[in-house]
């Protein structure tokens, strides 16, 4: 299998917080991988480093054989790399047009048939070219879910950075937004690493996941050693066992 | 119910009213139902308008706000006409309410252990030190290890689920017959979650409490409740005991248990909810 996305012992310091402590694994092409773990486990923090958001202090990352480092991304890691974010809120700007919202990353990276795109772009994520001219405060919480990932598909990237992308919606919406996310994925053979603290969510979408805890990988196991309860760390196991709900003991 | 058959809260055809610029937001509109000394939960998606359900009985609906009921009593009293100095006594003292994030309802500049005492102090002739005491106690009982050193720490000194531990505390010192607890967990880790619920559940069928359970996580409540009521769109679609959650009849129940991934389910697509404009009516 060729990696699309090679970590090595990533190491992200915060004033003197380890938030990462030498974190390593490699994403195939066109697989599908899950990273859970509660909060402050440094779930994020490894997304944003990977996207240059934030600067990652030691290690390396090679993405479709370039190396990068600190925070620094050229625009060919833009083209082949895109995140979407869990709080579609915060990451488009309410006063903003879904059109401008939609140029923006055409005009950076100088496309040309822009019209085609937008449209396409709107259809493919199900709400069609009605939406251009909406600002995004005028849409619900998964109509700008839908948003930022028509955004983050329109530059034809192979790999989606996706940190807890539906746990801010409702459960009903959240499954529109998975099976959205899945047939994209199907019909461009895109490379997810995808980010939850649910269980259940990261098992329906990823072939095989890492389990984090204070900034370390615990484990990484196949999804079937979910069902089979075939993985060896207490940790997981936890929170498998909190992820089927509450047991009068 | 309670023993003599009396109901510790009865809910009839509750409604509250959003006037907007744009015209009324009908929040709530004509919840009934009874509860006794029972886990009763209310789940709904977001804006169906389980927590104005919850604030309607605690008396907390924002003033610009129409609320009516044909009846709304806590045992034979009624909420709606009674002054609003009872209604703040019975508030705290018989009927309490635990909000999703310990932020909104823990003062931040006053230490846990104070706010306890504070809390007992408003509602019952005590002494501090008996106070104190009192406070110390309710700590350990939600499990608290060191309440000497919880009592005397500011809201922000303490992580998510020590703060909710804090907050149910609060709400439970004096001893109040109704609880209602709406997302109480929503805001902590899966793991702490379970903790909380554990010492929630202890607490409440120790104290043969009446609790009202609100959340948007429908296999939760009803892994909690005895019995589980489904809003949607300010209304009830369905009741049923929380053990039959699988006998649901109502397309939107049915629904919102089928969409969610659970591990070793292979369903791709996920079953999507068919929203039909009758469910709204
Ligand atoms: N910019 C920052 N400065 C200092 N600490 C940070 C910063 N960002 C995150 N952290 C800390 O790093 C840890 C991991 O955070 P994060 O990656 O956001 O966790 P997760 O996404 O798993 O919830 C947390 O303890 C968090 O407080
Ligand atoms: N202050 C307010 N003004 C106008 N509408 C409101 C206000 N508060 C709540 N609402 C409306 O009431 C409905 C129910 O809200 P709520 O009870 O908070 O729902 P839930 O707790 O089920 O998510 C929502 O549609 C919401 O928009
Ligand atoms: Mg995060
Ligand atoms: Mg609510």
């Amino acid at each position: 299998m060729t990696s699309a996305l090679s970590i090595r012992d990533m190491v992200v310091i915060y004033d003197e917080f380890t938030a990462l402590d030498h974190v390593s694994f490699d994403i195939g092409a066109g697989e599908s991988f899950g990273i859970v773990g509660e909060s402050g486990s440094g779930k994020s923090t490894l997304l944003r480093a990977v996207s240059g958001l934030a600067s990652f202090d030691q290690g390396t990352l090679t993405v479709n054989g370039h190396s990068y480092s600190g925070r620094k991304r050229d625009k060919e890691f833009y083209r082949t790399v895109q995140m979407v974010f869990q709080d579609p809120y915060g990451s488009l700007h309410p006063r903003q047009t879904v059109d401008r919202l939609l140029l923006e990353p055409l005009l950076i990276h100088g496309f040309t048939d822009i019209e085609t795109r937008i449209n396409r772009a709107l259809d493919e994520v199900g709400l069609g070219s009605g939406f251009r001219f909406r600002y995004s405060h005028q849409l619900s919480g998964g109509q700008r879910q839908r948003i930022a990932i028509a955004r983050a598909l329109i530059l034809e990237p192979k790999i989606l950075l996706l940190d807890e992308p539906t746990s801010a919606l409702d459960a009903s919406i959240q499954a529109e937004i998975l099976n959205l996310l899945e047939q994209a994925r199907r019909d461009r053979n895109l490379t997810f690493v995808m980010v939850s603290h649910d269980l259940g969510v990261i098992s329906h979408m990823c072939e095989r996941l890492a389990v984090m805890k204070n900034g370390k990988v615990v484990e990484t196991v196949p999804r079937k050693a979910l069902e089979n309860r075939e993985f060896s760390a207490d940790y997981t196991r936890q929170l498998l066992v909190a992820s089927e709900g509450f047991r009068r003991g | 119910m309670t023993m003599s058959g009396k109901p510790l809260l009865t809910v009839e055809d509750l409604r509250v009213t959003f006037p907007t610029r744009t015209g009324d937001v009908q929040a709530v509109r004509g919840v009934s139902f009874a509860l006794g000394r029972e886990r009763l939960g209310i789940v709904g998606e977001s804006g169906s308008g389980k927590s104005q359900t919850g604030r309607a009985i605690m008396g907390l609906t924002p003033g610009h706000a129409k609320i009516s009921a044909r009846k709304l009593a806590f045992g034979d009293r009624d909420l709606l006409r009674m002054r609003a100095s009872e209604r703040r006594h019975l508030r705290g003292k018989k009927v309490a309410m635990i909000l999703q994030d310990p932020k909104y309802s823990l003062n931040p500049v006053m230490t846990i252990g104070r706010q306890i005492v504070e809390t007992l102090k408003t509602h019952e002739r005590i002494s501090t030190s008996a106070a104190k005491a009192r406070a110390l106690a309710m700590l350990e009982a939600v499990q608290i290890n060191d309440p000497e050193r919880v009592f005397s720490l500011y809201p922000h000194e303490v992580s998510g689920g020590m703060g909710q531990r804090a907050m149910i505390a609060m709400m439970l010192v004096c001893g109040p017959e109704l609880l209602i607890a709406d997302e109480p967990t929503s805001a902590l880790d899966v793991t702490v979650q379970l903790e909380v619920l554990d010492i929630l559940d202890r607490l409440v069928a120790d104290r043969g409490m009446g609790l009202i359970f609100i959340s948007h996580d429908l296999r939760l409540v009803s892994s909690f409740c005895d019995r589980v009521i489904v809003m949607y769109a300010g209304r009830i679609v369905e009741e049923l005991p929380a053990a039959n959650l699988a006998d649901a009849q109502h397309p939107y129940t049915r629904g919102l248990l089928n969409c969610l991934p659970t591990i070793g389910s292979d369903r791709h697509p996920l079953p999507v909810l068919d929203r039909k404009p009758e469910w709204a009516l």
